[in-house]
């Protein structure tokens, strides 16, 4: 069962999160548990490895949005960071990112089935 | 009614909010549900969709910028392009400052960052740019009318879409309310009684229509508008409304056009223009005080537009034909013919034979009846000649002239031009012009069938006994022929052969020294009684329809071997 103090623990800023939520926290939840089922994250995922800067820059652009209004901070920090880089079609690798968003995705998931 | 309940539930703006994303609109309309009504689109093609039907209804768009089918910033120019969405305030949802600046510019009325601020920012930037939006639109018409009070049409019709937005599920009614005859009061009492029962009026409809979801407004000089509730007492509301002063108790009526729960989707003035086609269609009836808008009228109205739309093909390709109906001199011991009336026949070619009666009333409001009158002289005149050449007879032929017609100085000329272009004489063509020709503008009137008579036209005055002259005015008649109107015989036989009236009026011809034609003739009785009492001519199927030029000319083949 996720809690709110979990996702605390993971580094969500959860007071900014729940307030955009009128503080329903049950709401809260479930909206964290819906963003993770999100089509973005495998968009941005093989928009990279085909190096398809345009559509990887959409979808993460998109998730930037959606992890920014739940304030998922160690997610939203490097979608964000990615964005303006792709924004900009910056030829770099990208790997390392869509790494470490993909770990961070797992252990919140994991922090939901515990 | 039901009410108050609607009322709780509907008295919310409505809000579409267009992302892609499913937690935004969730979001969303988590902070807004509260108190607002909130569509959601999922792209902007859908959002478009959604703004098109609802253009009446949504208060504001919140639009993301990035979405798939249409982006933000297209859908933005779209709406801003068009006349009907441009008024709806757009603020936009969006992350980077660089597409602030521009949809600004593309005419967005704020914008939310993302992530979104404190939900409280939010409902604080929707609710002023709802306002300013609204006070906009109000400003800029003025608010009342001096006489009454009562809102003026251009303010009525934007608070009304304001109401909308407030009760969009209410059923509502649009109602166009005219006063009967008003004209008629204006010239018994005076101007300022008039202006007097304009206002009670307006106050008894204002305590008729008390409810804070009904608007009034006064149209024009006694036609007033009213958007309320759906109600279903109308014929109790045009009484009570008709009851403004005692001493006028009889002289008020006031005629109720109804467009009942009425379509949302339509624009506000177009409702009212339904209204008004149901009130129209009760204007001359003096028993009917309310009038309910139906689909088939505006069936009825887009046939009229049809036919006018199709006139001038229809006469250049001529498939308007001139039909005769033989007139007989009856005061002999056998009927002789003495002369004929040119109908006009319209045979469509895919609607076929379209009745007199649904177009000549259009083309007369439209003026094109000059047009049509004129290809009605020419036709008969060429037949006239052609039978006077080829069969060696004719008779004369009597065309008809509207009252429009009177009024051109160049009629005279234009008919004379007419006969003398076909070889025929004036004395060939007989003109008839209707009664309620006569009773406006008499002098003028006078003046011009005078100078039609000085030319060698006979002239038969039409429908006489419908119109409304007066019995001194008819001792001083330019005429020839006095035409009984057609429900005089109708009424005459219909009800215990009472032809009282119709013995009046051979009376006035006697005395004016002109013959009594009878129209309309279909029985044999009729016939025999109306020879009986003196009528000199007499038309109708009793002797024969009209019919095309050949068939007629049985008739003139007949008369010939029998003068022989």
């Amino acid at each position: 069962m996720l809690t709110i103090e979990a996702l605390k623990e993971f580094g969500v800023n959860t007071e900014e999160g729940l307030a955009r939520c009128m503080n329903n926290q049950a709401f809260y939840l479930k909206l964290i548990d819906k963003v993770l089922e999100d089509k973005n994250f495998a968009s941005l995922e093989q928009a990279i490895a085909e190096g398809d800067l345009a559509a990887a820059f959409e979808a993460a652009h998109s998730l930037k949005g959606v992890l920014g209004n739940l304030s998922i901070t160690p997610m939203f920090e490097p979608v964000k960071e990615m964005t303006e880089f792709l924004r900009a079609r910056t030829e770099m690798d990208y790997q390392p990112y869509v790494e470490q968003i993909k770990e961070k995705r797992a252990q919140l998931k994991q922090l939901i089935n515990e | 009614m039901s009410g108050y309940d609607d009322y709780i539930s509907n008295g919310k703006r409505h809000i579409l909010v267009a992302d892609d994303e499913f937690i935004n609109r969730e979001l969303l309309e988590n902070i807004l549900g509260d108190e607002y009504d909130v569509l959601k689109a999922e792209d902007g093609e859908m959002a478009y969709e959604m703004i098109k039907q609802n253009r009446n209804t949504i208060s504001l768009i919140l639009l993301d910028l990035m979405m798939p089918k249409l982006s933000g910033l297209e859908l933005l120019t779209c709406l801003k392009q068009d006349s009907e969405l441009k008024g709806i305030p757009v603020i936009v949802l969006t992350s980077d400052q660089q597409s602030e600046v521009e949809s600004l510019k593309k005419g967005a009325a704020d914008f939310i960052p993302k992530p979104y601020p404190q939900p409280d920012v939010i409902k604080a930037r929707i609710s002023k740019s709802i306002e300013l939006a609204e006070d906009r639109q109000i400003i800029s018409a003025t608010e009342k009318d001096a006489l009454t009070g009562l809102y003026t049409s251009e303010y009525f019709f934007r608070y009304g879409e304001q109401l909308d937005k407030f009760y969009p599920t209410c059923d509502m009614d649009a109602l166009c309310i005219d006063v009967d005859h008003f004209h008629v009061l204006n010239e018994r009492f005076g101007i300022a009684k008039g202006d007097e029962i304009l206002r009670s009026i307006a106050q008894r409809l204002n305590s008729i229509f008390d409810d804070s979801r009904a608007i009034l407004c006064r149209k024009a000089a006694d036609t007033f508008l009213v958007y309320c509730l759906h109600r279903d007492d109308y014929e109790k509301v045009a009484e009570q409304a008709s009851e403004v002063s005692a001493e006028l108790s009889a002289a008020i009526k006031l005629r109720i056009g109804v467009y009942a729960n009425c379509d949302k989707k339509l624009a506000m003035h177009s409702r009212f223009d339904r209204a008004k086609l149901a009130a129209d269609k009760i204007r001359n009836n003096y028993s009917v005080f309310v009038s309910y808008f139906k689909e088939s009228l505006i069936e009825k109205e887009l046939f009229a537009e049809k036919l006018v739309a199709e006139f001038p093909k229809a006469l250049s390709e001529k498939q308007f034909q001139v039909y005769f109906q033989p007139k007989f001199d009856v005061r002999g011991g056998k009927p002789v013919l003495a002369s004929a009336e040119a109908l006009v026949r319209w045979l469509h070619p895919t609607l076929g034979m379209i009745s007199p009666g649904a177009f000549i009333p259009l083309f007369e409001e439209d003026g094109l009846i000059a047009k049509l009158d004129e290809y009605v002289w020419r036709g008969t005149a060429e037949k006239i000649a052609d039978w006077k050449s080829r069969l060696g007879i004719s008779v004369p032929v009597s065309v008809n002239l509207s009252r429009a017609e009177m009024y051109d100085p160049k009629l005279v000329e234009l008919v004379e031009q007419i006969a003398l272009e076909n070889g025929i004489t004036t004395k060939d063509l007989y003109l008839e012009i209707t009664e309620s020709a006569y009773v406006r503008d008499a002098d003028q009137i006078v003046e011009r069938v005078t100078d039609l008579r000085n030319h060698g036209f006979f002239i038969e005055m039409d429908d006489f006994g419908s119109g409304y002259s007066s019995l001194n005015m008819i001792a001083e008649l330019p005429i020839d022929a006095l035409k009984l109107d057609m429900k005089f015989i109708r009424t005459a036989f219909e009800k215990q052969n009472d032809t009282r009236m119709i013995s009046i009026v051979i009376d006035i011809a006697d005395y004016l020294g002109v013959p009594v034609i009878a129209e309309g003739v279909e029985t044999e009785e009729q016939y025999l009684e109306l020879k009986k009492l003196g009528c000199a001519i007499i038309q109708g199927y009793y002797f024969s329809k009209p019919v095309p030029a050949a068939e007629f000319e049985k008739f003139l083949l007949e008369k010939k071997a029998n003068e022989g």
